[in-house]
């Protein structure tokens, strides 16, 4: 018997070795030394010695921009530019979350039929490529494109819109908008409709039952929601290349242009601020909500 | 409160399915123009079927679609035995942890971070350049890898640890065992996570983009070369095309019954 349990227990070993060093190993070699390659890159010369001139770079480099008033003013422009990539991001995200929870929310109440045909539908365009769907619309919304004709045909317009930083938002809501809807609704989908009548019964209004019932339930789903879309948005390049016109560049764009003008050194920096910064959003998030949450909508 | 959820959406729906309506109407434009339709034509069909770097980008995807989605379902499902066998709740953590970070971490971060990697790992070696199908396929594994991990392990968690156990103690071997009790048990899990490394691996534009190199082109960046020059309703009807493969796979294998838990996971792309 004890024989037995040993040889079980050194097979359990055996199993887990053969079965875990293969990705162990992997993880090892393209997730982790990858990411220590991005700081050595960022803290390096072209020669590979030790500078921290590149983050310096980040924080100090200025440029002449004309401002709202047709004055030149000198700005920080990576902090600028970092700027501008989590406004456009975070507006995005909330666009995203207020057209999103309704609609999540209306698909979670509706027939199973209705749902799976619901759910199908709005997976479709996350399939199809993002950069066919972001060129879409930099045609429709060109000041001769659809959207401005539309308008004509009502007697209005034409709206320049094109090359706006609301260009680029209309672009981000539209590509990631399904990242939003999916974790909504798979947490809104498993919702108890007894506990919402059970809200009702005990004299809660329409209000009272989202304010204490669903919102507070459907918070990792909002959670989930806003990262899968916040964290594509604020590191996108395509999009504010062909919506913004090149005018609004963004911390993805400043991290291709190093790139492709050979640049690694600086564009590891803007990268590793980019995730230094990033990681710690996360790390607060999670600190910020971890304990306000009940085990309910697990 | 029905009209208005049904009319919201509806509206929606247009939101979402408009620009998709445009660019299926104007890959049958005849003139040049995605925004003037001047008559129906099917000449950019016949373009596209002429275009050999598309054709070739389409193979490529394929190909390495496929590898990278086999390579990380056999890899990942190995991965998620191993971990859902562990033991110790800290080495459990560092998994789960170094698992979330392909997808937590921004796309362009994972590509430039191995594209760094390739680069200088290729300079020390006096290589002119490192990068080409195979650091693409690494890198298109490395993200597909969490997908099919996520999938997985939950399968083996809601299983009941007494079935293989039972199996062994009628005189089967652990890996008998494995094969004949674990693995149809999970399969559902390994199915769902196969067709997602499939799909993110077709879609991937930014990892691929910075880990391509010697010629090796995937339609994403295919296309991105396009939109690159004045597009002509030629890449219209590449994504008509796409569009209609897409709903016929939806339609057919009808992925969103198995997909409603998975797409919480998902991310950008």
């Amino acid at each position: 018997m004890s024989r037995g349990l040993t040889r079980l227990r050194r097979g359990e070993r055996t199993v887990k070795a053969l079965t875990l060093s293969p990705y162990s190993l992997w993880a090892v070699l393209f997730i982790l030394v990858p990411l220590l390659f991005i700081a050595y890159y960022a803290f390096t010369d072209n020669g590979f010695n030790f500078t921290t001139e590149n983050i310096a770079r980040f924080f100090t480099a200025t440029s002449n921009v004309t401002n709202d008033a047709g004055e030149a003013v000198q700005v920080r422009t990576y902090l600028l530019i970092f700027w501008r990539s989590l406004k456009l991001a975070l507006i995005s995200t909330a666009i995203c979350l207020l057209l999103g929870y309704p609609l999540a929310y209306a698909i979670a109440r509706s027939g199973a039929r209705a749902q799976k045909t619901m759910i199908t539908l709005i997976m479709i365009p996350m399939w199809m490529n993002f950069l066919i769907r972001t060129y879409a619309w930099m045609t429709i919304l060109q000041d001769t494109g659809i959207f401005n004709g539309l308008l004509g045909m009502l007697g209005l317009g034409p709206v320049h819109i094109i090359g706006t930083e609301g260009a680029i938002v209309i672009g981000m809501v539209y590509d990631y908008f399904p990242y939003m809807i999916m974790p909504l609704y798979s947490i809104m989908a498993k919702m108890d409709g007894a506990l919402l009548e059970a809200a009702r019964d005990l004299g809660c209004n329409a209000l009272g039952v989202l304010r204490r019932v669903i919102l507070p339930l459907s918070v990792p789903g909002i959670i989930s929601g806003v990262t899968m879309v916040l964290i594509p948005s604020i590191s996108t390049f395509y999009i504010s290349q062909k919506l913004g016109s090149g005018k609004f560049f963004l911390i993805g764009d400043a991290i291709e242009g190093q790139y492709v003008a050979n640049n690694l050194h600086f564009a590891a920096a803007i990268a590793f601020v980019m995730m230094v910064v990033l990681l710690a959003a996360m790390a607060l998030m999670r600190r910020l909500t971890g304990r306000r949450f009940y085990g309910g909508a697990k | 409160m029905k009209t208005v959820s049904r009319v919201y959406t509806a509206l929606m729906l247009v939101f979402l399915f408009a620009p998709i309506a445009i660019l299926l109407f104007f890959s049958f434009n005849e003139g040049k123009s995605l925004s003037v339709f001047s008559g129906f034509s099917l000449k950019w069909y016949q373009e596209l079927f002429r275009d050999r770097d598309t054709l070739t980008a389409v193979k490529n995807t394929l190909v390495l679609a496929c590898t990278a989605s086999v390579v990380s379902t056999v890899m990942g499902t190995a991965a998620a035995v191993g971990i859902s066998r562990l033991r110790s709740k800290h080495l459990r953590g560092v998994m789960d942890t170094v698992t979330n970070i392909p997808m937590v971490n921004p796309d362009i971060i994972t590509g430039i971070s191995l594209m760094m990697m390739f680069v200088f790992i290729g300079s020390f070696f006096g290589m002119r350049t490192s990068l080409s199908f195979y650091t693409m396929l690494i890198a298109h594994i490395t993200f597909c890898l969490p997908y099919v991990i996520l999938q997985v392990l939950p399968k083996l968690e809601q299983m009941d640890p007494s079935l293989p156990e039972a199996a062994m103690d009628l005189g089967c071997t652990p890996l008998r065992a494995f094969f004949k009790v674990e693995l149809p048990e999970i399969m559902p899990g390994i199915v769902t996570g196969l067709i997602m490394a499939f799909t993110m691996s077709l879609d991937d534009f930014v990892i691929s983009y910075f880990t391509q190199g010697n010629g090796f082109q995937t339609l994403p960046i295919r296309i991105y070369s396009m939109t690159k020059k004045t597009v002509t309703p030629k890449m219209y009807a590449l994504a008509t095309i796409i569009f209609f493969v897409i709903l016929a796979l939806l339609l057919v294998s009808n992925i969103p019954d198995r997909e409603q838990d998975g797409a919480a996971k998902r991310k950008n792309k």
